[in-house]
């Protein structure tokens, strides 16, 4: 049983009941929606390359960067034709998991 | 020699085999408060009643200097004993012989109980104390897991299995409990997981504690994989015992029967559930009062406790409770309380066990978080226990039957034999605030004053859909009953239900979504 006896409201069909929270819904991940401008890192490990700078008009599917994680290298690529908006780290830096690497916006 | 000096000479084996890994090694064992693996056994059985065998099997390792090395009984104790008079098979691993470790002997001592449990048709109970393969011995020691977990599966709904962590389960030693029906840890003494702290640390950079990562009350609560938790080795073997009190043999029996209690009169029925339909209670209340003796045997207690389970006793046979929990998370079915239940309606149907559902719940959890969890195909796990289920099936609605949680929980129209509700039952697609906004949105926009109208309308579904009569009046439900009666009833649809015989169509096997 949930040791915390806090009462809680929990909405179904837009009533309001009256009961109290398990840690693990409290501890529930809220969603945020992706920001398709950040690059971010999907796993933690190691900026190997950067192959871009500030400003530089990108390809879409070009290496952008490298991240070495699990040993393995990956290649991240940009995700559509654009510009890098700002580089946020450097070589050699060890960044945690949905660290923001690279922002870049959209170009037609 | 003489007779009497063999038999001399067979007490000092077995006493040398006895003192498993010697003093140091058990003094180790000891200030972690865990007690050996004999001990262990010793505690759980019937005093007297354990047999051991094989303990003079001896390791298999000849590689790197293993040859010259000796194993009392190669880290594991095999056996046979009582609990209750009731007959069980037993492994217990030996954490003070080279850490428990598993080489091909020491799997083949296990495999050969497991095969025995299954032949004799008897409960196994496995306790697991060990460092993982004995690395020594390479793929042999893999070639073990693998025998494993093939019996594990084989003997899945033909005998009860009951895994023990008393120790570390670590890696792919941790599918053997999982496979198995019951998994019982004490606090800061079992360990599971796959991958330990030192790897996740240097792969993911993620700093963890053993006890964080995969300690007792994490597998209790957060993890679903297991079902009993215990402060201490003491309390967990009382669990081990009292469980077995309520499983049968195998699958061709049924539990054995203890003599008939009425409940304690301190619970009372009708004063439990609070009419506004929004306000919580504690739906164990009206469990134990309707079992034998008010007792109920809990499981799974800590983890989805949005829905409970478990074993109690009606006219002193063994019955399985699935009950929404109105307490914890307004008693909504999501991805952990479906596959809570799910498996344990699964569990019941398997060893005969008649299955009794409370109803009180409001429908699915709503978030982004249940939809991607796969709240779908978690949520389709129950309809298909219940539906798949032959054994007796009783359901009483006891309040709130909204949706696709009406359907799921054990309704007539997934074969529920009886189906019960108490006068305050409101069975209805929603309840009266979310379907009056939905079929009177207009009147309420247009209305001078909306809330008031919103009111006039919620009271005006309630009057007619917020009850039992609807689904009544199709035959939904068999008979609307007063609170008061419910064990009456029940202990009456049981006896109906003694003989019940249905059959499906014949299959391999069906495809749950799991």
């Amino acid at each position: 049983m949930a040791e915390q006896e806090k009462s809680q409201i929990i909405i179904v069909h837009s009533a309001k009941y009256q009961t109290t929270y398990t840690k693990k819904y409290e501890n529930r991940k809220v969603w945020v929606e992706p920001n398709l401008n950040h690059i971010n890192s999907y796993i933690p490990g190691t900026i190997i390359d950067i192959l871009v700078k500030d400003g530089q008009k990108v390809a879409a599917g070009q290496s952008i960067l490298i991240l070495e994680a699990m040993k393995m290298y990956n290649d991240i690529k940009m995700p559509f034709k654009g510009k890098i908006v700002k580089v946020f780290v450097e070589i050699g830096q060890k960044i945690p998991k949905n660290f923001l690497m690279i922002q870049i916006e959209p170009l037609d | 020699m003489s007779l009497r000096r063999n038999i001399l000479d067979l007490r000092k084996r077995k006493d040398e085999v006895r003192k498993g890994g010697g003093d140091e090694a058990i003094g180790k064992q000891a200030a972690m408060g865990k007690l050996t693996a004999r001990e262990r056994i010793l505690a759980i059985v019937d005093e007297g009643s354990f047999h051991e065998y094989d303990m003079f099997v001896e390791h298999a390792g000849t590689d790197f200097d293993m040859g010259g090395k000796v194993l009392a009984g190669d880290g594991v104790v095999i056996g046979t004993g009582t609990i209750y008079e009731s007959p069980v098979c037993l492994f217990a691993q030996d954490f003070t012989v080279a850490g428990g470790s598993l080489g091909l002997s020491h799997a083949r001592k296990i495999t050969k109980i497991m095969d025995h449990a299954l032949k004799m048709r008897v409960p196994l109970i496995g306790i697991n104390d060990s460092g993982g393969a004995r690395i020594q011995e390479g793929v042999n020691s893999l070639a073990g897991y693998g025998e494993i977990f093939f019996r594990n599966t084989l003997s899945s709904g033909v005998i009860p299995q009951i895994s023990v962590i008393l120790g570390p389960c670590a890696g792919g030693a941790v599918y053997s409990p999982a496979l198995t029906d019951f998994v019982f840890v004490v606090e800061n003494i079992s360990k599971m997981f796959i991958t330990g702290p030192a790897v996740i640390k240097s792969v993911l950079g993620e700093d963890i504690s053993m006890e964080a990562l995969g300690g007792a009350r994490v597998h209790a609560e957060i993890t679903g994989n297991a079902h009993f938790f215990a402060l201490s080795e003491k309390e967990c073997f009382e669990q081990i015992k009292t469980l077995i009190t309520y499983i049968p043999w195998n699958n061709t029996q049924k539990a054995k029967t203890f003599p008939v209690k009425e409940p304690k009169s301190k619970y009372k029925i009708q004063n439990i559930v609070p009419a506004d339909a929004r306000l919580p209670y504690d739906i164990r209340e009206i469990i134990k009062s309707i079992t034998d003796g008010s007792e109920f045997f809990e499981i799974m207690e800590l983890f989805a406790a949005n829905i409970v389970i478990g074993f109690g006793r009606m006219n002193g046979e063994t019955i399985g409770f699935v009950a929404n929990q109105p307490k914890v998370l307004a008693g909504v079915l999501d991805c952990d309380s479906s596959d809570k239940a799910a498996r344990f309606i699964r569990y019941c149907n398997a060893f005969n066990i008649p299955i009794i559902t409370l109803e009180d719940m409001p429908g699915y959890l709503p978030g982004v978080d249940q939809e991607h969890a796969g709240v779908i195909r978690h949520g389709a796990k129950i309809l298909y226990a219940y539906s798949e289920a032959t054994v007796p099936k009783i359901t009483v609605i006891i309040r709130k039957a909204y949706g696709g949680g009406y359907i799921a929980m054990n309704s007539r129209h997934l074969r529920a034999d009886f189906v019960f509700a108490w006068p305050m039952a409101e069975i209805a697609v929603m309840g009266p605030e979310g379907a009056a906004n939905i079929v009177f949105r207009k009147e309420i926009a247009e209305a001078e004053d909306p809330d008031a109208m919103r009111q006039q309308k919620i009271q005006e579904y309630k009057d007619k859909f917020a009850n039992p009569y609807v689904a009544a009046a199709k035959g939904y439900i068999d008979e609307v009953i007063e609170p008061q009666e419910t064990r009456k009833i029940l202990l009456h649809a049981l006896r109906i239900s003694a003989s019940k015989d249905v059959q499906g169509p014949s299959k391999k096997h069906g495809l749950p979504p799991f």
